[in-house]
C-alpha cells in the first residue's frame, strides 16, 4: 500500500463521515471531559494515582486555564480531520503543479501584506523604531519588489517583524484568558482570538486588495492564503503519537505567546 | 536520541494559524531557540578529528557546528508510506490516530543495496537523525528505509506484538516482521541487490538483536550492521538518564520553577538583543557571557527524555488497560481532559515503569522471570557471543557519550575489538552529522 493510497484508508476512516462524526461529536458531547467508567462500575485505583503521586500546592507548566476543554478538544480532532483528508492533500496539489519560483512569490506577496497588520500593531504599541523598519521594508518591497512579489527588503538586511493585535493587547497588560482552539485556526486563546478579529476588521477597512464586493476575488485571496501559510507549516497533527499532545501543544502555545509579547 | 525526540517536539509546535496568522520562521526558529537553551561552544583546540564541544551535555543538545557537518544532498526522493496494522488488531479510538505504521524511504533508480535505519528512543521514522542517515546512504548509492522505534507510540499501537516496549528480543522480532512486510510493500519493481541494518541509541541495540535473530531465520541474510553510540545495557542507560532530572534544583516538584526559569532567560535574551528572529546566533550570544551549566545542561536531557518515556508509558498502558496510570476498567475518548495522567506520567521514573509495570506484565508471560535476568536481557552481552564473533558487526561510539556508566565503553571496546571505532568527543550523537563521523559511518557499508 502506498502513500496516496493511505489518505483512503478503512472504513471510519473515508472524509465525509469523518468529519460529520467530529462535528456531531463536538455537538453531542458538550464539554463531557471525564473519562467514561465502563458498565456502572467505579473507576479502580491505579497503581499511580494524582493522589498518590501529585501534591496540591505544586504547580505544573501544564496547567492551563482552559475551562472550555471539552469544545478546545473536539474542535482540535475536528481540525486534525480536516487537515489530514482536506488541507494537506489541495496543498500537496498546489505545490505539484505550482513552480518553486511561483510559490515563493505567492509567498513574498501574502507576507508583505502581512507586514501591513505587523505596521499598525508596532504604531499601537507605540514602537516607533521598528515601525520604521516595517514601513521601509513595505516601501521597497510593494515598488522595487513587484507588489511585494520579491522579497528584495530581506537582500538590504531589513529585518521583518511580526506583530499582531493580540500582542498588542498583552503588551498593554491583558492576559491571555481562556484556552481556545479555533475552528481551522488552531490553538489562540481568548485575548488573542480577540485580536484576530480586530486584526482582520482593520484589513477588511484598509481593503488594500480591493476585496469589497467581488467575491471572486475574495475566493482566490482566502483560499490561496491559507494553501500558502500551510504549505510553510511543517506541523502534522498527531505526529508525536502522544496521547498528551493537545496539552503540549496548549502549554507550549502559551509559552510561545508570552515570548512574543514580551519582546 | 534525548536530543532528537525534543527537537522533534519542539520543532513540531507551529500549530495554529494555519490559515492567515501563520508566524512560521519565527515559531520554528523560536523553537530551536527553546531546545538550543543550552547552546554553549567552548574553543576546543582542533585535532584532526575536529569536533570541538568538549562538554558532553552540550555536544549532545547541540549537534554538530554547521562548517563541521558533512555535505549532503539537500533533496532525496524522499516518500511516506504506510503498513496497515494487522486484521483484528484492537485499537482504542483514543489512538485510532496512530493505527497504521508509517515508514519512509529513499529509492535509487536501478539496482542498489537497501539499508535500513531505525529511529532512536521515542524516534518516528522521519525524525531529524534518521533523514539525515537517510541522505547520506541514498547519496552513496543505497536505496534508504527509515523505521519508527519501537519506543515511539506509534509503533506501540500499530505495530508491537505486547504493546509494552522494551524487551529486546521482542521489539526485534516486531522489527524484523515490519522489515519483511516493508520488502513485500516496495514490491518486485525495487531492484535490491543486498540488505544491511543500522540504528543508532536505542535503535543500534535494537539492530544488533536483529542482526542476533537474523543469523537463525536468514530473512535478508543482512551483508554489513552498525551500531551508532548503543547502550551497552539498556536499563542502566535508562536510569542514567533518568538521573540527570535530579539535577533540577529541589527536585522535580520545583520543575515548574526550573522551567519558567528558562524561559526567562530566553526571554531576557531575545529582548535585549537586536535579533527580531530566535535563531542559533542569538543563543550563542546570549549564553555565551553566562553559559548554563553541566547540571542546568544534563536537566533539560532529563527532561525530553522523560517527556518521551511519559508518552511510551501512557500509551502501553492504554494499549494493555494494565492500569499503571489510567484506571483499567476507564475507557478515554478523545475529549477526555487526560493532563492529570500526564502529570503523574511526568513524574514516573524509570525504574517505577521497570518495577511497577515492565516486569509484572512479561513475568505473566514467563512465570521463571526474575528482575535480574530480565534486566540482563536488555545488556549487549546478553547476545556478547554472537557480538563477539560477526566479522560483519560494527560500532562507532563516544568516550564521553553520556547515556555510557563509568567504564561501559572499555566492555563495549571489549566486545567489538577492531570493529569499534571511538571518537574522543561528541556526547551522545553529538557528533553524528560531522564530516569525519558521518563519512566512518558510511563507508562501514560500503563493499
Amino acid at each position: 500500500m502506498n502513500g496516496k493510497q493511505q489518505e483512503e484508508g478503512r472504513g471510519s476512516h473515508y472524509p465525509g463521515s469523518l468529519l460529520w462524526a467530529l462535528l456531531a461529536m463536538i455537538v453531542l458531547a458538550g464539554c463531557s471531559t471525564t473519562p467514561a467508567v465502563q458498565s456502572g462500575e467505579e473507576p479502580k485505583e491505579p497503581i499511580f494515582s494524582a493522589s498518590r503521586l501529585l501534591s496540591s500546592d505544586v504547580k505544573s507548566p501544564t496547567d492551563i486555564h482552559d475551562p472550555l476543554e471539552g469544545f478546545n478538544r473536539g474542535m482540535y480532532e475536528f481540525n486534525y480531520g480536516f487537515d489530514r483528508y482536506i488541507f494537506l492533500p489541495v496543498v500537496a496539489g498546489y505545490q505539484r503543479v505550482t513552480p518553486e519560483v511561483a510559490q515563493q512569490g505567492v509567498h513574498n506577496f501574502f507576507n508583505n501584506l502581512l507586514d501591513l497588520k505587523t505596521l499598525i500593531n508596532q504604531l499601537f504599541q507605540l514602537k516607533g523604531g521598528p515601525a520604521l523598519k516595517t514601513f521601509s521594508r513595505m516601501g521597497w518591497n510593494t515598488t522595487l519588489g513587484l507588489l511585494g512579489v520579491i522579497d528584495v527588503a530581506s537582500s538590504f538586511d531589513i529585518p521583518r517583524y511580526q506583530e499582531d493585535f493580540g500582542q498588542t493587547l498583552g503588551h498593554y497588560g491583558v492576559g491571555p484568558g481562556p484556552y481556545l482552539v479555533l475552528p481551522l485556526l488552531g490553538p489562540s486563546n481568548l485575548r488573542d482570538g480577540t485580536g484576530l478579529v480586530v486584526d482582520s476588521m482593520i484589513f477588511s477597512a484598509i481593503d488594500p486588495l480591493r476585496l469589497d464586493g467581488h467575491i471572486q476575488r475574495q475566493i482566490v485571496y482566502y483560499g490561496l492564503n491559507a494553501i500558502d501559510q500551510r504549505a510553510h507549516i511543517d506541523f502534522r497533527y498527531h505526529q508525536t503519537g502522544s496521547l498528551f499532545e493537545y496539552d503540549l501543544i496548549r502549554m507550549l502555545y502559551q509559552a510561545k505567546r508570552e515570548l512574543e509579547i514580551e519582546k | 536520541m534525548v536530543s532528537a525526540s525534543f527537537l522533534c517536539l519542539f520543532l513540531s509546535y507551529p500549530a495554529g494559524r494555519v490559515v492567515t496568522f501563520s508566524r512560521i520562521g519565527r515559531v520554528r526558529k523560536l523553537s530551536a531557540g527553546l531546545l538550543l537553551l543550552g547552546i554553549w561552544l567552548l574553543p576546543g583546540p582542533l585535532w584532526a578529528y575536529d569536533y570541538p564541544i568538549e562538554d558532553p551535555y552540550a555536544a549532545t543538545i547541540i549537534g554538530t557546528p554547521e562548517p563541521l557537518r558533512a555535505r549532503l544532498p539537500e533533496k532525496i526522493p524522499l516518500e511516506t508510506r504506510t503498513l496497515p496494522s494487522p486484521e483484528g488488531r484492537s485499537i482504542p479510538d483514543v489512538v485510532s490516530y496512530n493505527a497504521d505504521l508509517n515508514y519512509s524511504v529513499a529509492l535509487q533508480p536501478g539496482r542498489a543495496p537497501l539499508i535500513f535505519i531505525i529511529a532512536g528512543t521515542g524516534g518516528l521514522h522521519n525524525t531529524g537523525s534518521n533523514l539525515l542517515l537517510m541522505r547520506a546512504f541514498y547519496q552513496a548509492g543505497f536505496h534508504a528505509v527509515g523505521l519508527t522505534s519501537p519506543s515511539h507510540p506509534e509503533f506501540v499501537i500499530a505495530a508491537s506484538s505486547t504493546s509494552v516496549p522494551g524487551q529486546m528480543y521482542n521489539d526485534a522480532e516486531d522489527l524484523y516482521r515490519v522489515m519483511q512486510a516493508i520488502r513485500s510493500d516496495l514490491g518486485k519493481g525495487v531492484k535490491i541487490s543486498s540488505f544491511s541494518v543500522t540504528g543508532y541509541s536505542l535503535g543500534a541495540a535494537n539492530a544488533a538483536f536483529i542482526g542476533k535473530l537474523d543469523t537463525r531465520q536468514h530473512a535478508f541474510d543482512f551483508r554489513r550492521i552498525l551500531l551508532i553510540n548503543p547502550p551497552y545495557s539498556l536499563y542502566n542507560s535508562m536510569s542514567k538518564l533518568d538521573r540527570m532530572l535530579n539535577n533540577i534544583p529541589g527536585g522535580l516538584d520545583n520543575f515548574n520553577t526550573f522551567f519558567q526559569k528558562l524561559l526567562q532567560r530566553v526571554s531576557t535574551a531575545y529582548k535585549r538583543s537586536d535579533s527580531v528572529e530566535f535563531n542559533e546566533q542569538l543563543i550563542y550570544a546570549a549564553f555565551k557571557d553566562d553559559p548554563p551549566t553541566g547540571e542546568q545542561l544534563a536537566a533539560i536531557i532529563g527532561m525530553a527524555f522523560r517527556l518521551m518515556s511519559a508518552n511510551m508509558i501512557i500509551t502501553a498502558d492504554v494499549m494493555t488497560d494494565f492500569g499503571l496510570i489510567k484506571p483499567s476498567n476507564v475507557t478515554l475518548s478523545k475529549l477526555t481532559a487526560v493532563e492529570p495522567y500526564f502529570q503523574v506520567a511526568l513524574r514516573l521514573n524509570f525504574t517505577d515503569y521497570y518495577h511497577e509495570f515492565f516486569y509484572p506484565f512479561y513475568k505473566r508471560r514467563d512465570p521463571k522471570l526474575t528482575r535480574e535476568s530480565l534486566a540482563e536481557l536488555s545488556s549487549l552481552e546478553a547476545i556478547g557471543d554472537y557480538l563477539r564473533t560477526a566479522e560483519n558487526v560494527g560500532m562507532v561510539g563516544n568516550q564521553d557519550d553520556i547515556i555510557l556508566l563509568r567504564g561501559e565503553i572499555d566492555k563495549l571496546k571489549a566486545l567489538f575489538g577492531e570493529r569499534a571505532r571511538i571518537y574522543p568527543r561528541g556526547g551522545h550523537l553529538g557528533n553524528m552529522a560531522q564530516h569525519e563521523t558521518l563519512g566512518y559511518i558510511v563507508a562501514w557499508f560500503k563493499p
